[in-house]
Parts: C-alpha cells; sequence; structure tokens
C-alpha cells in the first residue's frame, strides 16, 4: 500500500506539484497524466525515492521510504526514460546483472527464457550496442518478467516499442496488476485494463487538448 | 550484499575487457609520463636516482586522475547508476564494488609495470620494493578518494578540470608519504614509517570515501 500525503515538489526555483495526496493499494494501476514538463517524470522520481521531497511524505505500508529505506527499494522496480543496460554487455549479460542487483539472482537459463519471450530470440547474446533502440527497451523490460517486486513504476513504457511489444507490454501489466501488484505510469497511450483498476491523476496547468 | 558487490566488479571487469581501449590509455600515459624524464635529463645516474620517487609518484597520482572521469560517467549516462541507487543494497558497497574494479583496472596494472620502468632510473631492488610496495598500498588510496570528487562533479560541465582542482588536494598527503617511503628506503634510513602512513591512508580511505561518494552520488543524481 502506497499512501502519498501533502507531497511537493520545487525544481530549481519552480514549484512544480503541491500538496498532492493519493494512495494506491495492491492490484490498482496509477496512470500519470499531464503536458510534458508537467512533472511526472519528477513525481516519479519521488516516489521510488531518487528525489528527496519537498513536502509532504511518502508512506509505503505504513512507514516512511525514506526510513525502510532498502526495504522498500527491494519491492519497487523503476524503468525511466533511460534504459540503464550497459551497452557492451549481451541482453542476457545485462538482465543477470540486474537482477543479482536487485537481490534475486536468476541463472543464465531463466535469462534466455525472458528475453525470448520479449521477442528477442536471436538476439540474446549480441552486444547491446548493436541492437536498435527498440530491442533496447525490450531488453531492459525484459525485468519485469523475473521481478518479484510489488511495486511497478514505469515512465513512458511503450516509447520505441513496436505494436506486438505494446501489446505484450500490456499483458504483462494487465497480469501483475490481477496478481495484486500495483503500478503507476506514464503514458501518452490508452491503457487497455479494466476501467475499476485504474486511477487516474492528472498533474499540470494546462487544459486537456491545448498546446 | 557480498554476491551484489562480487557481480558489479564482476560487470566492470567484463566491460573493461570488451573496451580495453580504456584499460591501455591510463597505463600507457603513466609509462610514457615516467619514461619522458629519463630521456630528457640525459644518463645522469646519479639525478635520476634521486628524482625517481617524486617522478613515479607524481606519474602516478595523475594517471590516476586521468581515469577518474569515467568512473561514473558512464553509468550516469546510460542510467546503470539509477538502477544502482535504487537497488535494495547499501550504496556503499556497490561504491566500494566500482572502486575496486577501477582500481583492478588501472591502477594495478601500474604497480606492476613500476619495478621495470625503475630500472631507466638505475633504482637499488630494495627501493624498488619499497616503490612497489608504496604503490601497492597508496594506489587504491587514490582511487578512493577520487571517487568522492567524481561522484560530486557528476553531471557538470567541466566537470573534469573540476575534478583535478578537488582531488589533487586531497592526493598531497599520499604523494608525501609515498615518494617519502622510497626516498628513505633508498637512503638506507627505512621505509617502514612511511608505509605504516600509507597504510593508515588506505584505511581511512576505505572507512569513509565510500560513504562519501554514496552521498555524493545521491546528490548528483536527483
Amino acid at each position: 500500500m502506497l499512501e502519498v500525503s501533502g507531497l511537493a515538489c520545487v525544481r530549481g526555483d519552480r514549484k512544480l506539484f503541491s500538496d498532492l495526496s493519493f494512495s494506491l493499494a495492491g492490484g490498482e494501476l496509477l496512470h500519470l497524466h499531464g503536458h510534458n514538463g508537467s512533472g511526472k517524470t519528477t513525481l516519479m522520481r519521488t516516489l521510488c525515492g531518487l528525489i528527496k521531497e519537498s513536502e509532504g511524505e511518502i508512506h509505503w505500508n505504513g512507514e516512511s521510504i525514506h526510513s525502510l529505506d532498502e526495504d522498500f527499494t527491494r519491492d519497487v522496480v523503476y524503468i525511466g526514460h533511460k534504459n540503464g543496460i550497459k551497452d557492451d554487455l549481451t541482453g542476457v549479460e545485462n538482465l543477470r546483472v540486474c537482477t543479482a542487483l536487485d537481490g534475486y539472482p536468476i541463472t543464465e537459463s531463466q535469462a534466455w527464457d525472458a528475453l525470448e519471450k520479449m521477442g528477442l530470440r536471436g538476439h540474446e547474446d549480441l552486444p547491446s550496442r548493436v541492437l536498435s533502440q527498440g530491442q533496447k527497451r525490450r531488453v531492459a523490460l525484459a525485468r519485469l518478467l523475473v521481478n518479484r517486486a510489488k511495486l511497478w513504476i514505469l515512465d513512458e513504457p511503450f516509447t520505441a516499442l513496436d505494436v506486438a511489444a505494446v501489446d505484450f507490454l500490456q499483458s504483462i501489466i494487465r497480469s501483475h496488476i490481477e496478481a495484486g501488484g500495483m503500478v503507476i505510469l506514464t503514458t501518452h497511450q490508452e491503457v487497455k485494463i479494466t476501467k475499476e483498476q485504474v486511477k487516474e491523476l492528472q498533474l499540470g496547468w494546462k487544459e486537456a487538448g491545448h498546446v | 550484499m557480498f554476491s551484489a558487490f562480487k557481480t558489479l566488479v564482476g560487470r566492470d571487469l567484463l566491460l573493461a575487457m570488451r573496451r580495453r581501449s580504456d584499460l591501455f590509455t591510463t597505463l600507457f600515459f603513466f609509462v610514457i609520463v615516467v619514461s619522458l624524464f629519463p630521456l630528457g635529463i640525459g644518463p645522469e645516474l646519479n639525478t635520476l636516482r634521486l628524482i625517481a620517487p617524486g617522478v613515479f609518484w607524481v606519474a602516478a597520482l595523475l594517471a590516476s586522475m586521468l581515469a577518474l572521469e569515467r568512473l561514473f560517467a558512464i553509468d550516469y549516462e546510460d542510467g546503470a547508476l539509477e538502477q544502482m541507487l535504487l537497488a535494495p543494497q547499501p550504496l556503499f558497497i556497490l561504491v566500494l564494488a566500482k572502486v575496486t574494479a577501477h582500481w583492478l583496472v588501472t591502477g594495478l596494472p601500474l604497480v606492476l609495470m613500476a619495478p621495470l620502468l625503475g630500472l631507466q632510473y638505475d633504482m637499488a631492488t630494495d627501493a624498488l620494493m619499497a616503490m612497489v610496495i608504496s604503490l601497492l598500498l597508496g594506489t587504491p588510496a587514490l582511487s578512493l578518494i577520487g571517487a568522492i570528487g567524481a561522484a560530486l562533479t557528476l553531471g557538470l560541465r567541466g566537470g573534469g578540470v573540476l575534478v583535478s582542482l578537488l582531488v589533487l588536494p586531497l592526493y598531497i598527503p599520499v604523494l608525501i608519504f609515498g615518494s617519502g617511503a622510497v626516498e628513505a628506503t633508498a637512503s638506507g634510513l627505512g621505509g617502514q614509517g612511511h608505509l605504516s602512513m600509507l597504510g593508515a591512508i588506505l584505511v581511512l580511505s576505505l572507512l569513509f570515501a565510500p560513504i562519501a561518494s554514496s552521498a555524493a552520488l545521491r546528490i548528483s543524481a536527483e
């Protein structure tokens, strides 16, 4: 259970949002909306603890995320704009390093399986630098298949992915929600998921449809 | 915790093996700088013996500086640093792993190369031994102290110059005791005192530098 109360964030001299409160329980998805520059990424980075909040509190199962520290980060997986994969490592190596740092090492064959499911068959042992943008994204997202974290924070996960991969990722997100997980995501695409499970949050000051 | 340390050291060593140009630049820099002095000064053995400790240590300092820039910069750019900050592991362990790998790749080759280069300076065997031991104790300390500077200047424009200004003054004690150990041994006084001080500096930087670098990384990544 993630509870946010009175959250404010200031970047430089600019107040991006203030007095933001919401909660997210297991089996729910929070879809962040907002125009460019409205603070979606900042909010996500604040929620996973990369940015210190200016005001307000973030609680995970009733305790502040900063006092929980590793007990919180173990439950969270964050995939941001940067994929966080090394160009000189192969997909399998990247995935295994990521999961080992996340605290649940996987075997080589598990890594091969996950990448194959992500549609990277035949590319598993190529250095990531020769992969396309979309394929790199798939390597990064393969973490979701082998992860045990409850809370997924995904910043624009669908960028650079083709239609089939978007559908597949949506199905992964759906099954994570159905298994009682939580997802926070930003995307400018429609999320195909049952409406009762989706919470929407609008950031920013511009009305929808205005540039 | 230990497995995360091992994973990260393994990853960085693997990356270094795949990018061997990075690995050799520091070593060749050290070799060339050290070799330039005998060429410039000429075969005056007494002078060469006298300046050898200082030359070796200044060259090691500069070589270690040169490599610092890459310590966190690539991880910062490709987002791997974010994931390190969010990993459920103590950050100072991960920083220690990065620095360990960095030293194995950029520091240890210098130590191994030093006796060979010492021949150009007509150094005695015991002085060469002292040189190797002092470098072995001193270069990890340089990497650890440098990590603080590298973490602080992460993502800044012109960070390379700034990191030299920040870190070089902090290197001074290592330089003094490192070259002091070799000089003392060469002059027959025995370098134990200096080496003990170097060891103390290494232990202190092992304790504090990873914690300071972790704090600096959190600030830089915001």
